[in-house]
């Protein structure tokens, strides 16, 4: 079972390897990571997708609350939530396949950002399962390379992550 | 008004003031210079240890003996990885000591520079928090933090790195009124409708068991305990941690529980139709087959600290804050209800006079006498121990009745750490008579501090258990290792009493049962620094004992 953590930190350095290590120590395993600043430049975000049982997701959050640095923790359901990757894959083409990569591209609302003479490369938000079809669709050309941030996700409707802790 | 101008280790002195700071237990070296200097003027007593590790466990000690911080120093690299076993053991057994590290300067971080070790990194899991100081200016708020977070909620250590060029730089000083941390707010009162439930679960209760901790010492909850006990007529067990939380002697005591424990705190426990766990963990040594545990109780589990409710057991009622409050409230719906335990206390009194803590009595010198002896003669000492067989007989056979007298590592069982915590517990309270109960392995490992406690006249009693064995393990091995003792003889040990009498402390030894109170007292009275040698009996082992991985009612009795 995978869970989505919105984790609200104090922005500053060493953060990231306070929560990173406790991960570690405790036995949790981290699915993926994305860190980045919030609205408030004092805070940032982590978003730290963990797989476990209630047992484990419960201890997990826990065990987060107590780093001083860690200002909030919540579990985004995904159902009631927005989920974004964004990946860029460079993908071989030639003048007979360029169209037909082109064509994929469209379908899935994702954009061209480079050409070259011989691969093109395709970017591509979505959720998991959106960008792992492109990548099965786009891998017959050749995938030369292929780079994908961790889950971005956030709660639909009014509700919102604060940093008020509790 | 403008703010006084300092050097960044004036601000470290004049902030640690701030924190009634009296003692800081260290060792300097070059990157520590600064600060030493500072010290050189203040009127904060430094004792000079003679190995940084003595240096951590003596803050630890001190603290665990005072309830006040316990602060210690050392310089970069290596001073600063020789306090990590200290810290570690502070970290497990959740005590407030405050480690302050030497760093090389700041243009050098990074660059593996001479005595530079990322001790921050090294300490990340097993600190409560920490702190580099990146400019000399946050010096005061980081101090004011550090004694905040390791004193408050579920205390632990604090390490402050600090890089000596921030030491001499110079700073405007201000210490802050009040502390600003948006991720740190502990709970203190528990949620009344959970006390109102736990209250009425215990009052249906016919065989309730109090299964208590160090967070009732560390909350200063022992006679909200006493009264709830009373009021309620439930039987008490402590752990290891505990010991002091509830007086030994006490009809409703049942001493400890667990892989050493009693047999009727164990039978107790497993029998039971209701747990009040407080200030506990469920550790390993306590619990032994966590599935067989208690398997006829509802569990309440009081705890300030969220993460160990439900960590180990499940856990029928939770209540998170402070045991102090959370007693004082549930006193107020338990106090004059009717009680329905008469049966279960007569059941225990049987269990207790079947099942004595006990050992064979001769004329042979054994172990558990000499902490028998220790326990009569002087009944209001602290008592610190070792680890191992020492510590165990120092938890069944002295008689504790109030908090803060017994000191040991429980958590992380750290060898060699009973003589300088007990070193300590003495700077910290002088007018008590402090023994270390210790074992000839575990006080090899840190008898160097006879320096310090001989200069600096910090007159701490150690009771060798002189077994001529790493006696613990070689019990396992004894047990479950078909009595292959690899590696556990200590043959060719030093003469303990030349060894003291070579420091300068006083050394006696004591081979016959009619000669232990003597020495004792003899000791008592010398007001020095002493090391008593207890040839006891090679051959003696703890006894009850639950075999790892067993229920702990599955509970054995050893020759």
């Amino acid at each position: 079972m995978k869970h989505t953590l919105a984790i609200l930190v104090e922005n500053k350095p060493g953060v990231l390897t306070r929560v990173a290590g406790l991960f570690s120590r405790r036995g949790f395993n981290i699915e993926s990571l994305a860190v980045g600043v919030t609205e408030n430049p004092d805070t940032s975000r982590m978003t730290i997708v963990v797989s476990g049982d209630d047992h484990i997701l419960e201890q997990v959050m826990k065990q987060l609350n107590k780093l001083i640095d860690v200002i909030r923790v919540s579990d985004i359901p995904g159902d009631e939530s927005v989920n974004r990757e964004l990946a860029l894959i460079k993908v071989g083409v030639d003048s007979t396949t360029r169209a037909e990569v082109m064509q994929i591209v469209d379908v899935f609302r994702a954009k061209i950002v480079d050409v070259g003479s011989k691969s093109l490369i395709v970017e591509v938000t979505g959720d998991e399962s959106k960008i792992n079809a492109i990548e099965q669709l786009l891998r017959q050309f050749g995938v030369k390379e292929m780079v994908r941030t961790g889950k971005v996700a956030m709660n639909r409707g009014a509700k919102v992550v604060q940093t008020e802790k509790r | 008004m403008t703010k006084p101008k300092m050097s960044g280790a004036k601000a470290i002195i004049e902030s640690l003031y701030r924190e009634k700071v009296e003692v800081i237990f260290g060792y300097p070296g070059g990157a520590v210079l600064p600060l030493y200097d500072e010290l050189y003027d203040s009127d904060i007593r430094h004792i000079l240890v003679r190995h940084e590790q003595a240096a951590a466990h003596a803050a630890d000690g001190y603290s665990r003996a005072t309830g006040k911080a316990g602060v210690c120093l050392a310089t970069s690299g290596p001073g600063a990885t020789n306090l990590v076993t200290g810290i570690a053991t502070a970290y497990m057994d959740s005590v407030p000591v405050i480690a302050i590290t030497g760093q090389v300067p700041r243009s050098l971080i990074g660059y593996d520079a001479f005595q530079e070790a990322n001790i921050t990194g090294i300490t990340l899991p097993i600190t409560k928090h920490n702190y580099l100081v990146q400019d000399s200016k946050d010096i005061p708020v980081i101090i004011k933090e550090a004694f905040y977070i390791a004193q408050t909620g579920r205390p632990g250590p604090v390490l402050i790195d600090v890089p000596k060029d921030t030491q001499s730089e110079i700073m405007e000083f201000e210490y802050p009124a009040e502390i600003k941390m948006r991720g740190y707010k502990p709970t203190y009162t528990g949620n009344e409708q959970q006390v109102k439930k736990a209250a009425s679960l215990i009052l249906k209760a016919e065989k309730p068991v109090l299964y208590v901790g160090g967070g009732i010492i560390i909350s200063n909850a022992t006679e909200e305990l006493r009264s709830l006990a009373e009021s309620i007529m439930a039987p008490v067990t402590t752990t290891l941690m505990g010991m002091g939380a509830f007086p030994s002697g006490h009809p409703l005591s049942l001493g400890m529980l667990g892989m050493h424990g009693t047999r009727y705190a164990n039978y107790a426990v497993q029998e039971s139709d209701l747990i009040i766990a407080i200030g506990v963990r469920f550790d390993d040594r306590v619990t032994g087959k966590i599935s067989a545990f208690a398997p006829n109780a509802r569990i309440i589990h009081l705890d300030i600290d969220p993460a160990e409710i439900g960590k180990n057991v499940r856990v029928d009622l939770p209540i998170v804050g402070d045991a102090k409050n959370i007693l004082k409230t549930l006193l107020k719906y338990v106090r004059q209800e009717q009680v329905r335990t008469e049966a279960w206390t007569r059941k225990i009194e049987a269990w207790k006079k079947e099942y004595p803590l006990t050992y064979k009595k001769d004329n042979l010198l054994r172990p558990q006498f000499v902490v028998e002896q220790i326990s009569e003669t002087c009944p209001d000492a602290i008592i610190v121990t070792e680890v191992g067989q020492n510590q165990m007989w120092a938890a069944q056979y002295f008689n504790y009745k109030n908090p803060r007298t017994f000191i040991s590592s429980g958590g992380l069982g750290t060898m060699g750490y009973g003589f300088p915590a007990s070193m300590g517990a003495k700077v910290g309270r002088p007018e008590s008579t402090v023994i270390d109960i210790a074992g000839d392995g575990s006080f090899q490992m840190n008898s160097q501090e006879l320096a310090t406690v001989v200069q600096n006249d910090i007159p701490v009693i150690v009771a060798i258990l002189n077994n001529g064995f790493l006696g613990m393990v070689r019990q396992w091995q004894e047990l479950f290792f078909n009595k292959r003792f690899s590696a556990t003889c200590l043959e060719g040990s030093v003469d303990f009493v030349k060894l003291a009498e070579a420091y300068g402390a006083l050394g006696l030894r004591v081979t016959k049962k009619s000669d232990v109170k003597d020495a004792i007292m003899e000791a008592v009275k010398s007001e020095r620094p002493t090391i008593i040698d207890f040839v006891v009996e090679k051959q003696e082992n703890v006894s009850p004992m639950v075999p790892a991985g067993a229920a702990i009612n599955e509970i054995l009795d050893l020759e």
